[in-house]
C-alpha cells in the first residue's frame, strides 16, 4: 500500500482486500469489553476539516482513539484558514506539531493530493472527502458492508443512483468496486453524469427501473434539491419520481438485495422513509463499519517505517 | 551607437551570411565600421525580432508579480522586440491616461517596444464601450483592443466594438469564453475532469463565441483577432471563416501547442490556465492549424503570478503561466523539431504576422539591408533544462520547470541595440 | 539487536543453505506435545478451567493439538483458540504492516481461566510480552502459563516458558524453522546455519 490514501484508484486489488480483511478482524473489537488497542500509541492523527462533516470526523476520531493515537481536531471552518491562511501555512503548522497522519476534508478537489505531494508535510495523508472528487474511506466501508452481506464481490451487481456528477462517493465506489470485481452501473439523469464517464470501468443508464431486477445492491446518493436551480432537473418531485427508490421500486429488487446510502439522507427525495428503515437497508450498519474500516486504514498507513 | 557584425548567421535558417546592424538598421556588411563589435553567429539562426500580441505585464496594480521593466526584460530574454501589454491591470487600461503611462514605462525600460492594448469596455465590465478612439489617438497609438481575461459576451456590444474600431484600423482581440457555460470551471471538460472531479470547461464555450464573432466580423466587415485558440473545433471554425474571406486572425499559445489536460491530474495549479490545457487531439489540431496558417501566430499569454497564488489548492489558485522566456524553445520543440514549420515560417508566425495584426510598422520586417535592426539570434542546437530560478520575470510560475527544451536565445537587438548578448541581459 | 524471530515460512525452506539439519522429526514433535500436555495436567491438577490459546500462525495448530491430547486423556472438552498479537507488537514501526490474524476466544471467555499460551518458538520473548498485553484486553485470567515447542534462547525480556518441547541452544546466525502438517504438509523442526541469510 502507498503512504497516502488519496484515491481508490491508487489501491490494487490486494491493497483493498488487505484493508477489508484487517477491518474484518478489527470489527470484532466492538464486541470486546476493552475496545482499545495500543497499536498507535504515541502517534498523532490530525483531523483537518475545512468542511463541516461531524459524522466523518467522529468516525475518524473514534478509529484513531481505539488505536491509542493522539487525536487533534483542527476545524478550519471559521478559523484563520477560511480567512485566507493558506493550505500551505496550515500544513506547516501540522508538520511542526509532529502529525503522523493528516485526515483531510476539503471543499476543493485535489487538496489532499496537494498536501501529500507538495513536500509541505511528511505525514501520511488520508482523503476524507475532497470537493467533487473522491471519498475513499466511504467507498471502503461500502465495500466492507457489501462483502459482509454478499460475500466476495466478484460478479456482483451494484447499482449507484443519483448525482454522480457531484458525488465523491460515486467516484470512489465506481473505481473500488470495479477493482474488487463487481459490476457497477451508474444510474442518473444525463445532466448528472460527468462528461467522459464512458472511460470509467462501469455501465451507465438513465433508467432506474431497467436496472433493478438483477442488482445485488443499490446505493442511493444524496441529491441536493438546490441542483434544480442550476437546471440539472426540473423539480424535486420529478427527480424523485424518476430516480427515487420508493416502495414500488424496492419491491422489484431481488430478495437478497440490500439498500445503501452514504448519508445524510433526504427522505422522500432519493429514498422513501419506509425503504430507508427497511430490514434490508444497511444504512446504520454502514456507520458502524466505518470505524473499523478507518482503523484498518490508519493502522496500515501508520504501522510502517517512517519516511 | 555600437555597430554589430553578426558573423556566419543563418537568416531564417537558410544559407549563412554576415549581418551588419548599424544605426538602427540592417546594413551591408561590406560597410562595417572598423569599431563594429563582431558577434560569432556560426550555427545560430537569425530571425526578425519576435512580436508578442498577448502579454500580461501586471503594471499598474500587481507590481509584486511583474512590472513593465521586468516583463520587458523577460521578453528580451525570449527574443522579443515588441510586446502587447494586456489591459487587465489595476486600474484597467481603458483610458488614454493609463495606456500612455504603460507606453511610457515601456520606453523608459527600453528592452522592447511596449504596445498597450486598450480595454474594449470600461473596467472590463462588459457594459459600456471604453473610449477606444481616445486610446487610438493617444501617444500610445493603440490599435489592439481586448477585454482579455473576460469575454465580450454581449453580442451587441461586440458588434459595436468591431464596427467602431474600423475608423482607425483597430482590431478587437476576443477572449472567447461563454461565461455561463464556464461558471466555476477549473479545467478542460472531458475524461480527465470527470475522473478528477473538477468543474469542466467545455470546448463549446470557446467555439460558440468564436463562431458568433466570426459571423459578426463578416457581417460588419471588421477585423477580429481570436486570442489563445485552444480547441480543434476552434481551428475548424477559423479555417471556415477564412475561406469566407473575412478578416479573422488567430493566435495560439506555446503551452497549448505542447501541454495537455493530463497534467491536471497532479492537481498542481502551475497547470491551471485560461483557456485550460486541452487534449492531445486538440494539441495536434492546433499544431496543424499553425502549420497551415489557419492560426496566424504564436502569442505567449505570459501571465505572471506570485508564488502564493499558485502554492495552494487548485480551485483557489490563479490562472495563467509564464511564457516569454520559453516561447522559442517550445515552438522549436512542438513545430520545428517535428517538421511542421521551418525557421522562415517561425519568423512569419512569431514576428511578421503578429506585427501586421498589431500594426507595428517597425517590426516583423525582413533581414535585408534597410530594415529596422530588430533581430534575434537563436541557437537551435542548444538543450537546456528549465529552471524557474533563472527567470528574469518577478514570478516563477512556469509549467516547464525541470523539462529539457531545445533552443536558446543568444542575442536580441532592438533597433540595433543589444538587449541580450551571450544569452545575458544587457 | 536481532528482531523478534518467529517461525519462518515454508518459502524460506526453499532457499535454505546446504547446512540444514532436522532437530525434531514428526514423531519427536508428537512425543513433545504429548509430554507437554501431561505436564499441563499435572501442574494444574486436571483440566478444569483450562483454556489453550495459540499465537498465530503455528502456535494455533499446536494449541489445538495440545487441547485434543488433554481432552483425550481427561475424556473432556478443553476449549482452545487463537490470540492474535499483531496490534500489540512493539516493532510496528520497523516492519511493513502485517495483515491481522484471527483472534478466536472460546465461548467461555478467559475470565477466571488458566490460560496456556502456545507458540512454536520462544526466542526474544517479545511475542509473549505482546500476547500478555493482548490477553489482558480480552479478560482477566486466573493464571497464565506458557508452552513452546522449541526454546532457542536469546531472551531480551524476563520471560520463561512453563512447558518446553525441546531446549535448543542456537547461535544468533542460525535459523529455526518449524513445519507443521496443518500448514506445511508435514511436521519437522529444522535448524540451518544461514550464512548471513535471513
Ligand atoms: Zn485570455
Amino acid at each position: 500500500m502507498q503512504r497516502h490514501l488519496l484515491s481508490t484508484a491508487d489501491l490494487t486489488r490486494d491493497d483493498a482486500v488487505q484493508i477489508l480483511d484487517t477491518a474484518e478482524e478489527l470489527r470484532s473489537l466492538a464486541d470486546r469489553p476493552i475496545k482499545k488497542l495500543p497499536t498507535l500509541r504515541g502517534r498523532t492523527v490530525v483531523n483537518l476539516f475545512f468542511e463541516d462533516s461531524t459524522r466523518t470526523r467522529i468516525s475518524f476520531e473514534a478509529a484513531a482513539k481505539r488505536l491509542s493515537a493522539d487525536v487533534i481536531n483542527f476545524s478550519a471552518k471559521g478559523s484563520s484558514v477560511s480567512k485566507g491562511e493558506s493550505l500551505k501555512d496550515t500544513a506547516l503548522t501540522l508538520e511542526a506539531m509532529g502529525a503522523d497522519a493528516v485526515v483531510i476534508r476539503h471543499g476543493s478537489s485535489g487538496a489532499p493530493h496537494r498536501l501529500a505531494t507538495s513536500g509541505w508535510v511528511r505525514s501520511s495523508v488520508v482523503n476524507a472527502g475532497d470537493g467533487t472528487h473522491e471519498h475513499p474511506t466511504q467507498a471502503l466501508l461500502d465495500a466492507f458492508t457489501l462483502r459482509r452481506h454478499l460475500g466476495e464481490l466478484d460478479g456482483r451487481r451494484v447499482t449507484i443512483v443519483g448525482d454522480v456528477l457531484h458525488s465523491r462517493v460515486a467516484r470512489s465506489n465506481a473505481l473500488l468496486l470495479s477493482t474488487l470485481g463487481a459490476e457497477v452501473t451508474l444510474v442518473a439523469p444525463p445532466t448528472l453524469l460527468p462528461v467522459g464517464v464512458s472511460s470509467w470501468p462501469v455501465q451507465t443508464s438513465y433508467d432506474l427501473d431497467a436496472s433493478l431486477d438483477k442488482c445485488d445492491a443499490v446505493m442511493m446518493l444524496r441529491v441536493q434539491s438546490e441542483r434544480m436551480n442550476d437546471a440539472f432537473f426540473p423539480s424535486a418531485r420529478e427527480y424523485s419520481r424518476r430516480y427515487g427508490l420508493d416502495d414500488r421500486r424496492f419491491a422489484r429488487l431481488p430478495e437478497h438485495a440490500i439498500v445503501m446510502h452514504p448519508g445524510p439522507m433526504n427522505r422522500g427525495m432519493e429514498i422513501s422513509a419506509d425503504v430507508a428503515d427497511h430490514a434490508r437497508s444497511v444504512i446504520v450498519e454502514q456507520v458502524t463499519n466505518g470505524v473499523a474500516v478507518r482503523m484498518a486504514v490508519l493502522y496500515l498507513l501508520l504501522s510502517r517505517e517512517p519516511a | 551607437m555600437t555597430a554589430y557584425l553578426l558573423r556566419g548567421a543563418a537568416p531564417l535558417g537558410g544559407p549563412t551570411r554576415d549581418l551588419l546592424l548599424h544605426d538602427g538598421r540592417i546594413a551591408d556588411p561590406a560597410d562595417a565600421p572598423t569599431n563594429a563589435v563582431t558577434v560569432d553567429a556560426a550555427g545560430l539562426v537569425a530571425l526578425p525580432g519576435l512580436v508578442d500580441l498577448h502579454t500580461h505585464l501586471r503594471e499598474p496594480g500587481r507590481e509584486d508579480s511583474e512590472t513593465v521593466l521586468t516583463g520587458s526584460q523577460a521578453a528580451a530574454m525570449g527574443g522579443f522586440t515588441a510586446v502587447h501589454a494586456m489591459a487587465n491591470t489595476d486600474p484597467v487600461a481603458d483610458t488614454a491616461g493609463v495606456v500612455e503611462q504603460v507606453h511610457n514605462l515601456g520606453r523608459v525600460a527600453g528592452y522592447v517596444d511596449v504596445r498597450p492594448v486598450g480595454a474594449v469596455t470600461v473596467g472590463l465590465a462588459g457594459q459600456r464601450l471604453a473610449e477606444l478612439g481616445a486610446m487610438a489617438d493617444s501617444a500610445a497609438r493603440v490599435r489592439v483592443f481586448s477585454d482579455d481575461g473576460t469575454c465580450v459576451s454581449d453580442a451587441v456590444l461586440m458588434r459595436r466594438a468591431l464596427e467602431y474600431v474600423k475608423a482607425f484600423d483597430g482590431v478587437i482581440a476576443q477572449h472567447a469564453q461563454e461565461p455561463r457555460l464556464t461558471e466555476g470551471a477549473q479545467m478542460n471538460e472531458g475524461a480527465m475532469s470527470g475522473v478528477l472531479g473538477m468543474r469542466g470547461w467545455p470546448a463549446v464555450a470557446e467555439e460558440a463565441v468564436i463562431a458568433r464573432d466570426c459571423l459578426l466580423a463578416g457581417h460588419v466587415g471588421s477585423r477580429l483577432h481570436v486570442c489563445h485558440v485552444s480547441t480543434a473545433g476552434s481551428v475548424e471554425l477559423i479555417r471556415w471563416a477564412k475561406t469566407k474571406g473575412w478578416a479573422v486572425t488567430a493566435e495560439v499559445t506555446p503551452h497549448h501547442l505542447m501541454l495537455t489536460d493530463e497534467l491536471a491530474s497532479t492537481y498542481d495549479p502551475l497547470y491551471k490556465v485560461n483557456p485550460p490545457l486541452r487534449t492531445a487531439e486538440d494539441v495536434d489540431a492546433l499544431r496543424a492549424g499553425l502549420a497551415d496558417g489557419t492560426i496566424d501566430c504564436v502569442a505567449t499569454d505570459h501571465a505572471p503570478h506570485p508564488t502564493e497564488d499558485k502554492e495552494c489548492e487548485w480551485a483557489a489558485a490563479a490562472m495563467g503561466m509564464l511564457g516569454l522566456e520559453t516561447a522559442v524553445s517550445v515552438v522549436q520543440h512542438a513545430m520545428v523539431d517535428t517538421g511542421l514549420l521551418d525557421w522562415a515560417a517561425v519568423a512569419d508566425r512569431m514576428s511578421v504576422r503578429p506585427a501586421a495584426i498589431g500594426s507595428l510598422g517597425d517590426h516583423g520586417g525582413t533581414l535585408e539591408p534597410g530594415s529596422a535592426a530588430n533581430v534575434v539570434l537563436v541557437d537551435p542546437s542548444s538543450l537546456r533544462t528549465i529552471d524557474p530560478r533563472e527567470s528574469v520575470s518577478l514570478s516563477r510560475n512556469t509549467p516547464y520547470a525541470g523539462l529539457e527544451l531545445p533552443g536558446r536565445v543568444v542575442a536580441t537587438f532592438l533597433r540595433g541595440r543589444a538587449t541580450v548578448l551571450d544569452g545575458k541581459l544587457q | 539487536m536481532p528482531p523478534a524471530q518467529r517461525s519462518s515460512s515454508t518459502q524460506a525452506a526453499t532457499t535454505t543453505p546446504a547446512t540444514t539439519r532436522v532437530v525434531l522429526d514428526a514423531a519427536d514433535i508428537t512425543r513433545a506435545l504429548t509430554r507437554i500436555s501431561h505436564e499441563i495436567l499435572e501442574r494444574n491438577k486436571g483440566s478444569a478451567d483450562l483454556v489453550i490459546l495459540g499465537i498465530p500462525t503455528r502456535g494455533v495448530a499446536l494449541a489445538h493439538r495440545v487441547a485434543a491430547v488433554i481432552g483425550q486423556v481427561e475424556d473432556s472438552h478443553v476449549p482452545s483458540g487463537s490470540l492474535d498479537i499483531t496490534m500489540y507488537r512493539d516493532d510496528l514501526r520497523l516492519r511493513p504492516a502485517r495483515t491481522l490474524e484471527p483472534t478466536e476466544i472460546p465461548a467461555r471467555g478467559v475470565d477466571g481461566a488458566v490460560v496456556v499460551l502456545v507458540d512454536d518458538v520462544l526466542f526474544s520473548g517479545r511475542t509473549v510480552r505482546a500476547a500478555l498485553d493482548a490477553l489482558g484486553d480480552v479478560g482477566r485470567p486466573k493464571a497464565v502459563q506458557l508452552a513452546v515447542l522449541v526454546d532457542r534462547g536469546h531472551r531480551q525480556l524476563p520471560i520463561r516458558a512453563d512447558f518446553v518441547g525441546k531446549n535448543l541452544p542456537t547461535s544468533l546466525l542460525e535459523r529455526v524453522q518449524v513445519s507443521l502438517a496443518e500448514y506445511d504438509g508435514d511436521d519437522a523442526v529444522l535448524i540451518s546455519s544461514a550464512d548471513g541469510a535471513g
